[in-house]
């Protein structure tokens, strides 16, 4: 017996056991599926928001590309919002319900900060080196040139 | 010999018919010649010889460590290799050499396991094609085998398929004999994926029984560890060897106590329940792929074993849930690297922020950043509840359908593992990175959500002559089971082994297999 005939079986149409076809639909190759994205509005990130995001995540959008591809991303997130979580509670571990090995609370190993300064580009004595702090990220446009000339 | 499952090749060795050298040799020549498929990203010749050497001495004496001592395996490029380059195929990382094992790795090594080398895949393990690495694309061994060559008839430099991803070249390795095993790594279908397009069985174990430590994170709530091999028997071995506490990951679990070593022969599914859950019969899933759920769920059936419909009403939702959890835990993990420590450093030294900022710039590639870039976006503190917590209640939603069905007394669900066979690469780069994994992690993912044991078998090959592969997936901590069921449906399928077809410019006397060798694989 099919899967699908499985289903007819317990009498279900066809129909039923493709419920995705709301989300996902069939392109004319069948190898391949695209999303729907008009259920929901386009998302726009204004510009203040796009500076923010590149001083937090500390990498750039690069070019236009990159800004519609997380325009994409959030409306592809967007979808989340069909589905009824009313009095669910948020899961962030599936060993949630198990109580976790605890080590001792004791040094077990280390003593290794030789091994690990040699891996970083730039020390001096026992010490990481970084450039001068405090200085805040330069504006938008300063940024995308001093990048311009920081390809590999 | 190459061709050979761990088993047979591990007596073999016991036995005396052929030498860890020479078995170390001949993997290291394979490799040469399917240079081609770009599955490794360094291969570790020196330290392989050397370990074969150490391996032959042992067993010379009487004395092997165990069932993988002597026997060549490969890793993927996300598990750090004490003084071997670790590169997770990035820029960021391209002279990383971490000065530890990871803990799986490590077990290996102490099990006398011949290390020829680390694996390409998708940067960072962000892709479902290992298209998407610095040092470019792996491409599926059976592009290069007769019954693929023979449909399409064109050019091999032309039309060659994808691995799938993004542990392609751990796929690749073992599917083109360079290796008996590989680790790959399964967030969100990494291993399973890549396992099922390169026609070779892949283990994701329940999370928590394999120990995370040195594995670069991608996502730290649903990453475990990967198996590959050519057989079920041999993941049962890998995994006995791998899985258990770990003292330097606090979320490893025990292994469960009834944990059988041997496989059992004669197992009968007269006694299992399979589940078939209706929401895998997905828009998109090829014909033919539904052909070999089919003909499975019959073969279940004319065994006497009990089969049902079941239904997870939340599985449509669980790639997009996905979605969001993996980008906000990628914008967390990513920002270790920063170019102080270790990994590459920019030469822009005008401030932190700014060596910083081009450091990530030049490090990453368009499809970590923008991974990155949204998760960021989800975790902004007016989106957190909106994005973050939303997602992380569907995923509940999620995990909660896999108890339900398993609770109704279903041992085990069938699914397919992809949506179709390996797609030609000119095809696969047509649309972005973000959609091939939508598309290809459709059926994985949700037991990564929900932490269960799965494994992918391959059943048949395509009317194109590439493999098709179907899923199980089990309650968790019930990984050996799920394996016998796999040694039940690997033993009915008759799944051809790629030797027979005297691939990439081999000859089947190259493989060096003996006439029972190619008529049990048939």
């Amino acid at each position: 017996m099919s899967v699908i005939s499985i289903a007819a079986k317990r009498g279900l149409s066809l129909k039923i056991i493709r419920p995705w076809c709301n989300l996902l639909t069939n392109s004319a190759s069948s190898t391949r599926v695209t999303c729907l994205w008009s259920s929901t509005k386009p998302a726009h990130v204004p510009a203040d928001l796009v500076d923010k995001l590149e001083r937090l995540a500390l990498v750039d959008f690069r070019t236009k590309q990159g800004l519609a591809c997380l325009e994409k991303a959030i409306r592809f997130a967007d979808q989340l919002h069909v589905v009824d979580t009313s009095g669910v509670e948020p899961m962030d571990s599936v060993l949630e319900d198990r109580a976790l090995n605890l080590r001792g609370d004791a040094v077990v190993e280390g003593d290794c900060a030789e091994e690990l300064l040699q891996l970083s580009k730039n020390t001096v004595e026992e010490y990481f080196v970084a450039p001068p702090g405090n200085i805040p990220l330069p504006t938008r446009e300063e940024r995308t040139a001093m990048l311009k000339h920081s390809e590999f | 010999m190459l061709g050979l499952t761990i088993r047979e090749v591990s007596l073999a060795l016991r036995e005396g018919r052929i030498s860890p050298t020479e078995l170390c040799r001949k993997c290291l020549n394979r490799i040469k010649k399917t240079q081609h498929l770009n599955a490794y990203i360094t291969v570790t010749e020196e330290l392989a010889l050397k370990q074969a050497r150490e391996a032959e001495t042992r067993l010379l004496q009487g004395a092997p460590k165990g069932p993988l001592d002597g026997i060549p395996f490969a890793v993927k490029d996300n598990f750090c290799t004490e003084n071997i380059k670790t590169t997770c195929a990035s820029r960021m990382l391209k002279d990383y050499h971490p000065p530890y094992n990871a803990t799986v790795v490590q077990k290996l090594f102490d099990q006398g396991a011949v290390l020829m080398g680390k694996t390409n895949m998708d940067e960072f393990a962000m892709g479902a094609g290992s298209t998407d690495g610095a040092f470019g694309p792996v491409r599926n061994p059976w592009s290069y085998a007769a019954p693929y060559r023979e449909q399409t008839g064109a050019a091999a430099d032309s039309d060659w398929v994808v691995t799938g991803g993004s542990s392609g070249g751990s796929a690749a390795a073992v599917a083109a004999l360079t290796s008996f095993l590989s680790l790959g790594s399964d967030t969100g279908g990494s291993t399973r994926n890549p396992g099922a397009l390169c026609g070779v069985v892949a283990l994701k174990p329940t999370y928590g029984l394999l120990s995370r430590h040195g594995l670069i994170p991608l996502v730290n709530s649903m990453d475990v560890p990967g198996i590959m091999t050519r057989s079920v028997s041999d993941a049962a071995i890998v995994l006995d060897i791998l899985q258990g506490l770990d003292i330097r990951d606090s979320t490893t679990i025990p292994a469960p106590a009834s944990s059988l070593t041997e496989l059992p022969e004669g197992f009968d599914v007269k006694n299992i329940c399979v589940g078939i859950p209706k929401e895998y019969h997905a828009p998109g899933l090829s014909e033919e792929t539904l052909a070999q759920w089919s003909r499975i769920v019959d073969m279940f059936e004319k065994a006497g074993a009990r089969v049902e419909q079941v239904s997870l009403p939340h599985t449509q939702h669980s790639i997009v849930c996905y979605h969001v959890l993996c980008h906000a835990e990628v914008a967390s993990n990513m920002a270790r690297f920063d170019g102080l420590e270790y990994g590459h450093r920019s030469a822009v030294d005008s401030s932190t922020e700014a060596m910083y900022a081009s450091t990530r710039h030049e490090g990453f590639n368009d499809v970590v950043r923008g991974r990155i870039l949204s998760g960021n976006y989800f975790l902004l503190k007016q989106n957190y509840e909106h994005y973050f917590i939303k997602a992380q209640k569907v995923r509940r939603l999620i995990a909660d359908d896999f108890k339900r069905v398993f609770n109704s007394g279903v041992d085990v669900l069938l699914t397919p593992t992809t949506l179709a066979d390996a797609a030609c690469y000119s095809e696969f780069t047509q649309e972005d990175n973000r959609t091939r994994s939508a598309q290809e992690d459709v059926f994985t993912q949700p037991v990564n959500m929900a932490g269960l044991p799965a494994v992918s078998v391959p059943t048949a090959l395509s009317r194109r002559g590439l493999p098709i592969g179907l899923q199980l997936i089990g309650p968790a901590l019930h990984d050996k089971k799920l394996l016998s069921v796999a040694h039940w449906i690997e033993q009915r399928v008759g799944f051809p082994s790629i030797c027979e077809y005297g691939d990439s410019g081999e000859t089947r006397n190259d493989t060096g297999m003996t006439k029972r060798e190619q008529t049990s694989a048939v």
